[in-house]
């Protein structure tokens, strides 16, 4: 590929090049023959095969994938879509809190989060799952229904336990990543490389939280329900074969914006913010209302925290 | 340069003895061939559209792929059951056919990479896993560590069986010093593999299923009798087919051995049941739904009592003297292991270890006509690698296939 113009939005310091050029090489020369053959039966191209961990890309090697993609997506969505690689505020660490005491169970955030972060529509991907409970059971997974469908909620005798991305401190599903294609950001988000994930879903069966989607088809988005706004590490379309997580939006909230789930809860159930501020909402959540972890004796040390306002 | 030249015969008539043979030989390759291409075909498919074909989905996201994987392993493991007593214990009438043991490692690792590669969803982006050229993740993942171990357990297992088999056929002793050192080597690698796949599952915290220290323990416990299972019926049929002589005591004392291991294999899962069961907290759900069905779900249910009922037959079939050493009670014995712990060790592990799912849903899993179509052809390959290996070893352990005594179609031809 020439040299493309830099894209906006691409200006992330994504780390020095790599010093290891006999190993870049090693790899290059064993895989450009295995590349052209794979190539030559399927309609990828060999840059995206030999692509390279997004966290090993230098400046311009990413800009270029950006416009790679930014062609690809704009092609295909008969709009402009741009894929910005927003870097981490510094001094940011964000965090989240759930009013279970609030909580309507009105699946709203569902689906702006599907609306915002270009879920697949078919197949059916959402990153959130609304959980219903018993009252007189409190929080428990094993006699809850996430397919609870009444014509009005709440139901009497029920409150309503959504459940997303824990983007816990000490998350299982990077641990056990075999090739590094998810990894948690300096601001506590935890992403993942679509363009590097092999598809082994070891990462799935790790996740206390059933956090994590698999793209197990071509997923489908039409064309007018895109997103335009997309992310590197966040909402850009994503390929089969991979899995794909929430990001606590990172595509608005390294911007200073909310969540769209925070944004369309009607009861005002959600929380988000900085929790290295200590005048931040989210802080005063933790220092002041009834707070649990999920799953606490995990010690996955959620950024995620539940609560009860009143 | 003349062992390179004498090699470089050493292959090229091991090719040539691959491709001739009785017409039962031709059926057999063929019908492997076939069930190949139904496994490509049906793989094709799942290649094109991704695992939709198949019926694992987010709440249960590995199945049959991933149970015949780990089975495999602890069948490529069980080759150590034929070294130790060969190697260590220097049993001759085992050593004899140790080689037997693995050949059948090699085929079993080539069924188990192969159902990995079936598994991931960017087939197209394996070089990612490959240790040197990709970016693996080691030490952190337990899946780095599988790679590592079982691609290294196949390459020695193939250079130990090389050596030997080509030495044999250049009428030259091997190199004790060279073929010790990598035979005892084998063994704690044969131990390690089935490990590092027990910890894959064993380290997640998320599963409480999995999370028990005596899973590596079962892991191998559970291989070292299946593995010998299909050796014992293998064994039999070269016996029968070929002048290959096997005695009968190595064969007894193999099923005297598996009767030991399978007897500790079911007291290792009576343990693991006894403590869900009694203590019964909230994570009894899994083993439940194994064993007794959980709200209503019973799908695996007859299956788990299949594999604890075939097991605790076998295992007296082969304790008793009278019944190990009655060829038909000892086969049904082999046939039962065989059974109950496919059952286990496969979807009996995998299943209910992701059933319930992390926020409790059920979802009834059952293999979809692609995966045992894929499947299939994935144990055709296997089978057939292993026909090909023995159609060159079996002769060369006869010593009708040397350099010197070369047979003579292949001896006209060259």
């Amino acid at each position: 590929m020439s040299d493309t113009p830099k894209t906006p939005g691409s200006s992330l310091a994504c780390g020095e090049p790599q010093p290891g050029s006999r190993r870049r090489f090693i790899r290059a020369a064993g895989c450009a023959a295995v590349a052209a053959a794979l190539t030559g039966c399927g309609n990828l191209t060999t840059e995206e095969f030999l692509q390279r961990n997004f966290r090993e890309l230098d400046k311009r090697e990413l800009a270029e994938i950006i416009a790679r993609l930014e062609k690809e997506y704009t092609a295909k969505f008969r709009k402009k879509v741009t894929v910005a690689a927003t870097p981490p505020m510094p001094g940011v660490l964000f965090g989240y809190a759930l009013d279970l005491s609030r909580c309507i169970g009105c699946r709203r955030c569902v689906y702006a989060c599907v609306k915002e972060n270009n879920q697949s529509r078919d197949p059916q991907i959402q990153w959130i799952r609304v959980l219903q409970m018993d009252k007189a059971e409190g929080v428990n997974v094993l006699r809850a229904d996430p397919y609870y469908d009444p014509p009005l909620v709440p139901q009497e005798g029920h409150f309503y336990m959504p459940v997303q991305c824990h983007q816990c401190k000490n998350p299982p599903c990077v641990k056990v990543c075999p090739v590094k294609a998810t990894w948690q950001e300096p601001d506590g988000i935890t992403v993942v490389d679509y363009n590097w994930c092999i598809g082994c879903r070891y990462c799935m069966a790790a996740c206390p939280y059933g956090a994590r989607r698999f793209n197990w088809g071509e997923p489908h988005l039409p064309p007018e329900e895109i997103n335009p706004a997309t992310e590197y590490l966040g909402n850009r379309p994503r390929p089969k074969g991979v899995v794909e997580k929430c990001t606590f939006c990172i595509q608005r909230t390294r911007k200073g914006r909310y969540p769209a789930c925070v944004e369309i809860c009607p009861t005002g159930s959600r929380k988000f913010g900085n929790l290295l501020d200590p005048g931040s909402e989210i802080r005063y959540v933790i220092e002041n209302k009834r707070v649990f972890l999920f799953k606490e004796e995990l010690n996955t040390q959620p950024k995620f925290f539940y609560f009860y306002g009143v | 340069m003349e062992t390179i030249r004498n090699f470089r015969r050493f292959c090229l008539d091991s090719l040539r003895l691959t491709v001739v043979g009785p017409r039962a030989y031709y059926g057999w390759v063929a019908f492997l061939l076939a069930l190949m291409g139904l496994g490509i075909v049906a793989y094709l498919g799942q290649f094109r559209d991704g695992l939709i074909h198949t019926n694992m989905r987010d709440q249960v996201s590995w199945g049959f792929y991933i149970g015949n994987f780990t089975f495999l392993v602890g069948v490529a493991a069980a080759a150590i059951m034929l070294i130790i007593p060969a190697y260590v214990y220097e049993w001759k009438p085992i050593k004899e056919i140790a080689i037997l043991g693995e050949l059948l490692a090699i085929s079993a690792l080539v069924m188990c990479l192969g159902f990995v590669l079936v598994d991931i969803g960017r087939p197209g982006r394996f070089w990612h896993i490959m240790p040197l050229v990709g970016l693996l993740n080691f030490p952190s993942s337990l899946l780095a560590w599988d790679v590592i171990a079982l691609n290294s357990y196949l390459l020695l297992n193939y250079v130990v069986v090389t050596y030997l088999l080509y030495c044999a056929y250049a009428d030259r002793h091997y190199v004790k010093r060279f073929v010790y050192p990598l035979v005892f080597l084998s063994i704690p690698m044969a131990v390690s593999i089935h490990t590092v796949t027990a910890y894959l599952y064993n380290g997640l915290g998320a599963r409480p299923y999995w999370n028990s220290a005596i899973l590596a323990p079962r892991f191998l416990a559970s291989a070292f009798c299946s593995g010998p299972a299909i050796l014992l019926i293998l064994l039999q049929i070269l016996r029968k087919t070929t002048r290959l002589e096997i005695k009968d005591e190595a064969i007894f004392k193999i099923a005297e051995l598996m009767a030991y291991t399978m007897g500790f294999n079911l007291f290792l899962t009576a343990a693991e049941a006894f403590k869900e069961f009694y203590t019964n907290s909230d994570d009894v759900v899994f083993i439940r739904y194994l064993y007794l069905g959980l709200r209503g779900h019973y799908t695996l249910v007859p299956f788990a009592w299949t594999s604890v009922l075939c097991g605790l037959v076998a295992f007296l079939l082969f304790l008793l003297p009278k019944t190990r050493k009655n060829w038909v009670t000892l086969n049904i014995g082999c046939v039962l292991i065989y059974a109950s712990v496919y059952i286990e060790k496969g979807m009996g592990l995998i299943i209910p270890g992701l059933t319930p799912d992390t926020l409790g849903e059920i979802y009834t899993y059952r293999p979809s006509l692609t995966e045992v179509g894929v499947a299939s052809g994935i144990f055709a390959l296997g089978f057939l690698v292993f026909t090909l290996m023995l159609k060159v070893a079996v002769p060369v352990m006869l010593g009708d296939f040397t350099m010197k005594r070369r047979p003579a179609r292949t001896a006209a031809a060259a």
